[in-house]
């Protein structure tokens, strides 16, 4: 048709004119999307309630506040088989929320590592570095998990034969044994001088900035900032006579008893998600270094900066700003993944709530609801976070 | 994954056609020309493949019944292997139209997970399996144990009731499957396996040196063994329940595989075995099948101790004694219901 029928189209059809106006268009396809989307999802839940209707069960939450009735082996808060279902979500929750943010932290350091690695100059380190991440991305995950778990249970000694590390923690298939610290009165003293310093840091960082603005005066802040936070409270913590004691782990019966106890499968839901995140970290780090022009380095390097500070003050916020999104993606990826430690037993939500509460109860669309729901918070949660600090180190043009 | 299973499970409660639980599963079931049989996914005995990938076993056997009753062909199944975890859900979302998988009888199961259980095949409780050298003579002697156990069972619940009733802390090692167990106990990741106690003789086949373990003389439960269908179709639910009943009820009159086909020929002076075999009665027709549905039955898999002696009885590996499982005239407390 040309443009010249169209326009006589439009002309004689007002529907026709409002769906050639490029605006009113959108609105109408945006319209449409929506009660599409709409009663399609009506269509599901009223489909799922027929069906469930059919043989008889109904959708309700009340099983949440029953006793769960089976025990649960690692667990942050308080919880035994009299506990509620509820409470079984919650331990769940936490275990996934531990696993989680170990992995995140070990992850974001290896990565660091390995995406430094890359740019070395050394070709040994640089090659390794390399091999690590190629071979890390091409197996699946499941598999990381399933052979580190694989090899904690096969290789490590049961417990009669366990490795001894120093003075008191053990290692043996099933777990690794470490002393609980058991806080006197007067360490209250101690944490406080902590958080005195970690204060004492904040306000050095702008006070010290606020002298090179004026004076061009440069402290070391870095150095004086590990002394108040770190130096000081150890320092005290030795003056006062060491006022932690700790309980050892001890073998008995079957198993070590007393002391804290990091799991086979939490270990190895560990490790494996953080080596296996690693490996896109590492990319992720050396595609966003690669990326700050190198007549940075020479710029900065001409102004007599140090190497070192070169990396802190120039290199590193720029790259940052490249570097936090793709990262944030990846730390979604960990915190989703840790889903499948179902595979090996490890008690989070979807072992949980979306597993033996479900099964126990029968009540598999409240269970999956719940789980799927905890899993967007958390997405949503990390997103939120590193928005907000990406945000934070934006260019700010003065 | 086994938990993708479930979600795909619930997947089918959210969109498969309203329909399908509406209608009678055994129009649904010639319609298709095969029974969709909930099994074990591996266990010794029960329900396992042999060599030439063909399911065979104690449950299995159950499931070919139904299928030889219904279409009049043993092999027209379509075995459906399910987790411990996963296996409800199967059922309840149309995957499978029938269980048989060492499943334990309970209320709530019934009442709230909404199946409808067959008469029990098999009366079990819950033992304990440890290694000689572990010393152990007894299940209090557990303190501190690693225990493995299969997830979303009745074992998890009674081992949590019992450890706790008798002051034991332990530490409960989840599994999915069998195999896994199997693996887990093996590797030395569990001092302890638990689990039904026929389950137990079965996983120990597959030890590598079965006669360094034992097994603990506690029996801590009640685990009646029965298959089930889902609540709403009382027809397909007689029909299950009644194709067990009469391959109990077959031992008890003395039928067998062997000698079903020439007692079934005529009707003889026994009016049980005539009733049962379709001569006289016309007791079939009351759960919607033909006269000859039991004798189908039989001559595919046999009578009940028949199946029982040939996955599960003294002269396979397993080696189970009929124990609970005689007839209650043997001095066991099988006692089928009368065709009548
Ligand atoms: N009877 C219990 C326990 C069932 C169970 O754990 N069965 C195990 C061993 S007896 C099994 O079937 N394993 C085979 C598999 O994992 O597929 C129940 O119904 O909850």
């Amino acid at each position: 048709m040309s443009e010249a029928a169209h326009a006589a189209m439009a002309r004689r059809n007002p529907l026709a004119r409002l769906w050639n106006d490029k605006e009113s268009r959108q609105v109408i396809i945006q319209i449409i999307s929506f009660v599409l989307i709409f009663a399609f999802f009506f269509m599901m839940v009223r489909n799922a309630v027929i069906n469930l209707e059919a043989i008889g069960k109904d959708i309700s939450l009340k099983f949440l506040w029953q006793p769960s009735s089976y025990d649960i082996n690692q667990s942050l808060i308080e919880y035994s088989s009299r506990s509620s279902h509820f409470r079984a979500m919650i331990v769940g929750i936490l275990n996934t929320l531990l696993v989680a943010v170990f992995g995140i932290a070990l992850a974001t350091i290896l990565g660091f590592l390995l995406g430094i690695s890359r740019l070395s100059k050394n070709w040994i380190i640089n090659k390794m570095a390399y091999v690590y991440i190629e071979y890390v991305r091409n197996v699946p995950v499941l598999l990381h998990i399933l052979l580190v778990h694989g090899m904690i249970i096969n290789l490590l000694p049961l417990p009669r034969a366990s490795l001894t590390i120093g003075d008191g923690a053990f290692l043996n298939n099933r777990g690794f044994f470490v002393p609980k610290p058991d806080f006197e009165p007067l360490f209250l003293a101690v944490a406080a001088l902590f958080l005195g310093g970690v204060a004492f840091a904040f306000w050095f960082r702008k006070y010290a900035r606020m002298v090179q603005d004026q004076s061009g005066k440069h402290y070391p802040v870095f150095w004086i900032c590990l002394a108040a936070v770190a130096g000081v409270p150890l320092l005290a913590y030795f003056v006062l006579g060491a006022p932690i004691t700790w309980e050892i782990p001890e073998l008995q019966g079957f198993n070590y008893k007393g002391g804290m106890v990091l799991r086979p499968e939490f270990i190895a839901l560990w490790l494996a998600l953080s080596i296996y995140t690693a490996a896109f970290i590492g990319e992720i780090v050396r595609a966003g270094i690669s990326a700050v022009d190198w007549g940075q380095n020479e710029a900065a390097s001409a102004l007599g900066i140090t190497r070192g500070r070169t990396l802190h003050l120039v290199v590193i916020p720029q790259a940052l700003r490249i570097i936090v999104p793709p990262l944030t993606s990846q730390y979604l990826n960990l915190t989703k993944n840790s889903s499948l430690a179902i595979a090996i037993g490890y008690m989070d939500i979807v072992a949980t709530i979306g597993g033996i509460s479900l099964n126990q109860t029968g009540r598999e669309m409240e269970c999956m609801a719940l789980v799927l729901a905890l899993y967007l918070v958390f997405s949503l949660l990390i997103s939120a976070f590193m928005n907000w600090y990406n945000r934070r180190i934006k260019l700010v043009e003065r | 994954m086994k938990f993708r299973n479930t979600a795909a499970a619930a997947a089918a409660l959210i969109f498969g056609a309203t329909t399908a639980a509406h209608a009678a599963t055994l129009d649904d079931v010639k319609r298709k020309g095969e029974v969709a049989c909930v099994v074990s996914t591996s266990l010794a005995g029960f329900a396992a493949p042999d060599a030439s990938g063909r399911y065979t076993g104690f449950d299995v056997d159950f499931c070919r019944a139904v299928a030889a009753a219904v279409l009049g062909d043993p092999n027209k199944v379509k075995f459906v292997p399910a987790t411990t975890k996963n296996r409800f859900t199967v059922l309840n979302s149309g995957e499978g139209d029938i269980l048989f998988r060492n499943t334990t009888e309970t209320m709530s199961r019934d009442a709230d997970l909404k199946l409808s259980f067959l008469p029990v095949n098999y009366y079990d409780g819950q033992g304990f399996l440890i290694r000689k050298s572990a010393g152990i003579k007894s299940a209090t002697e557990l303190g501190g144990a690693s225990v493995c156990i299969q997830t979303g069972t009745t074992t998890e619940l009674n081992l949590a009731d019992f450890m706790r009733t008798n002051g034991i802390k332990y530490d409960p090692v989840p599994v999915e499957t069998n195999e896994e167990a199997l693996t887990n106990y093996e590797g030395g990741r569990c001092d302890v396996y638990t689990t039904d106690a026929s389950g137990i003789a079965a996983t120990r086949t597959g030890l590598d040196n079965p006669s360094a373990h034992v097994i603990l003389p506690e029996i801590i439960s009640k685990e009646p063994l029965a298959g089930a269908v889902r609540h709403g179709d009382d027809q397909w639910a007689d029909i299950g329940k009644w194709v067990v009943n009469a391959l109990i009820n077959a031992e008890e009159l003395g039928i067998t595989q062997r000698n079903v086909k020439s007692k079934a020929r005529k009707s003889g002076d026994n009016p049980k075995v005539n009733r049962l075999l379709g001569t006289e009665g016309g007791m079939g027709a009351m759960v919607g099948l033909d006269d000859k549905w039991a004798v189908r039955a039989i001559s595919a898999v046999g009578n009940y101790g028949e199946i029982f002696e040939r996955h599960i009885g003294k002269k396979t590996p397993l080696g189970l004694e009929r124990g609970l499982n005689a007839l209650w005239k043997d001095g066991g407390i099988l006692y089928a219901a009368p065709i009548r």
